[in-house]
């Protein structure tokens, strides 16, 4: 073998190499799109919805979260608000649900009047046990936030069957809710109903997987 | 100098070493059990705390003449028979051969063994009294505090209930009719059965500045001591890797006055009474039931005495 081509297989072998790492780093320091909140009358407003199954990307059977920007649906659950205000969240809740590992996150806590608006009813606690179960929770544990969502009835005749995001016309409740955010900081949020189907104790897949049933609340000043 | 040096005798620069050494470890030593010891963690918020304080001033303190004599020894090598740089390399040569010292050999057996002996003793001793009790170690822990079985019959003893759930942690007051919440409130004063379980995974309960750790294993009540002494906050994390949002698992606890963990509790009470029907009667450990939860409380309800359940309503406005 010739000294040059020597010297070439060393520099592909050491450019391989280098694209190999990068891409494990870039892959490991990924994160989901931000999504802002949006200003109305003054106000913060964050749309969501939960769906049973993303239905595209690396993971389509994942169940997950999507966040509502500028009109449209993208899969992600990193949220960026302001400061020392107030939040409004709309969640769409596609999927049905199952009773929760502790009932305690039956109640309602954290948000500005102690309750949720389901359907346009206000709410304080969920029996987890009724039918339709609780579909997912929205909980930012270091804030004490905690909303369950009911999922839909098990007898639902026209549940979403498409690849997200689902379309209003399908079964699915509202759960409306407002929390005061206080100094800025990064908040980790999640759900606590244990749907990672098919994961040991129903927390892997989805619940452990960025962008699916958990992220970040980000408060900036 | 150096001349000065070559002409002692072996015996001579024992001497010195034991003599520097000697010296510098009772100095070191009345710093670091006097100076340094009162800040040593995990600090003196508890019982189970300034117990462990002892124990790591103690054995700070009987580390530093080994620490030192290492150090001296090496330090007086480096000072006294190193080669100086002017030496010609012709002139350089070995040492004399090292050769076994009976008298050596038994001093340092023996000095070692009664070392390590004592510190097992110590430690022994130490994790029998009360204040070693902070550690969890199963249902019928080896180790309890005095007149625990007979505190426990009179319920001196305040239960809190510890539950893991990724990423998260709950507490039960058993004593207060089961009242299940977010925070960790204690009396100061008051000696707590800390019952540590899990519903999923393994997490560890800390209590960080308390001094009372305990793993939280699901299906296990794992049984920890602690006894506060001055008011308030409390650290507390989870110390084993426990999934994607373990970093976050952690919150503050309070210890407070009797008289303001008494109102504390009536206001939980208050908050959660509608939720109290939803929750499982206490017990020990919860385990999974068929569909996935982990109580039904339309087909178990709350255990007799008492009213006949009402039916659970849907939601509760």
């Amino acid at each position: 073998m010739s000294k040059s081509t020597k010297l070439t297989a060393v520099i592909v072998a050491l450019a391989v190499a280098i694209a190999a790492i990068a891409s494990v780093w870039l892959f490991l320091i990924a994160y989901p799109q931000t999504a802002q909140a949006a200003s109305a009358n003054g106000a913060q407003q964050i749309t969501m919805q939960t769906v049973g199954a993303l239905g595209y990307g690396q993971h389509p059977t994942y169940v997950s979260y999507l966040v509502e920007q500028n009109g449209k649906w993208i899969h992600s659950t990193m949220l960026q608000v302001k400061a020392n205000s107030d939040v409004h969240f709309t969640i769409y809740q596609y999927d049905s649900g199952s009773p929760l590992r502790n009932p305690f996150m039956d109640q309602v806590s954290g948000t500005t009047d102690g309750k949720e608006v389901l359907n346009g009813q206000p709410v304080r606690i969920v029996n987890d046990y009724a039918d339709g179960g609780v579909g997912h929770t929205f909980a930012i544990p270091s804030l004490d936030v905690s909303v369950p969502m009911p999922g839909i009835s098990s007898t639902a005749k026209n549940p979403c069957s498409t690849p997200a995001p689902c379309a209003p016309s399908f079964d699915h409740n509202t759960v409306e809710f407002t929390i005061h955010v206080g100094a800025p900081g990064t908040y980790p949020w999640q759900c606590f109903v244990p749907c990672g189907l098919g994961y040991l104790i129903g927390n892997g897949g989805p619940m452990s997987t960025l962008g699916y049933m958990g992220g970040f609340l980000k408060v900036v000043a | 100098m150096a001349a000065k040096t070559d002409e002692r005798t072996d015996k001579q620069h024992l001497q010195r070493i034991g003599v520097i050494w000697l010296v510098s470890s009772l100095v070191a030593m009345a710093l670091v059990y006097f100076w340094w010891g009162p800040h040593l963690p995990p600090g003196t918020d508890s019982v189970e705390a300034k117990g462990q304080q002892f124990d790591n001033r103690i054995l700070a303190t009987v580390a530093v003449p080994v620490f030192l004599f290492v150090w001296v020894y090496l330090g007086y090598v480096l000072l006294n028979w190193r080669v100086k740089s002017d030496t010609p390399v012709a002139e350089l040569e070995d040492g004399p051969a090292v050769k076994g010292h009976r008298g050596f050999q038994a001093t340092w057996m023996i000095v070692t063994s009664v070392t390590v002996f004592a510190l097992f003793v110590f430690g022994t001793a130490e994790l029998v009294q009360n204040a070693g009790a902070g550690t969890g170690s199963g249902q019928a822990p080896i180790w309890t505090p005095v007149g625990y079985k007979q505190n426990l019959a009179k319920t001196k003893l305040l239960v809190v209930q510890v539950i893991g759930q990724q990423w998260r942690w709950t507490f039960r007051y058993p004593q207060f009719g089961g009242l299940e919440t977010s925070q960790l409130y204690m009396p100061s004063g008051q000696e707590v059965q800390f019952a540590v379980t899990s519903l999923d995974v393994i997490h560890s309960f800390w209590a960080v500045n308390l001094g009372i750790k305990a793993d939280a294993n699901p299906g296990v009540n794992n049984i920890a001591f602690g006894q506060a002494t001055k008011n308030g906050l409390i650290n507390i994390r989870c110390v084993e890797l426990c999934g994607i949002w373990h970093g976050s698992m952690y919150t503050t606890g309070h210890v407070v006055s009797l008289a303001d963990f008494h109102t504390w509790v009536t206001a939980q009470q208050a908050t959660h009474s509608q939720l109290i029907p939803y929750l499982p009667p206490y017990a020990n450990i919860y385990l999974p039931q068929a569909d996935g939860g982990y109580y039904d409380p339309n087909t178990n309800p709350l255990p007799p005495p008492g009213p006949t359940p009402k039916p659970i309503p849907s939601v509760i406005p």
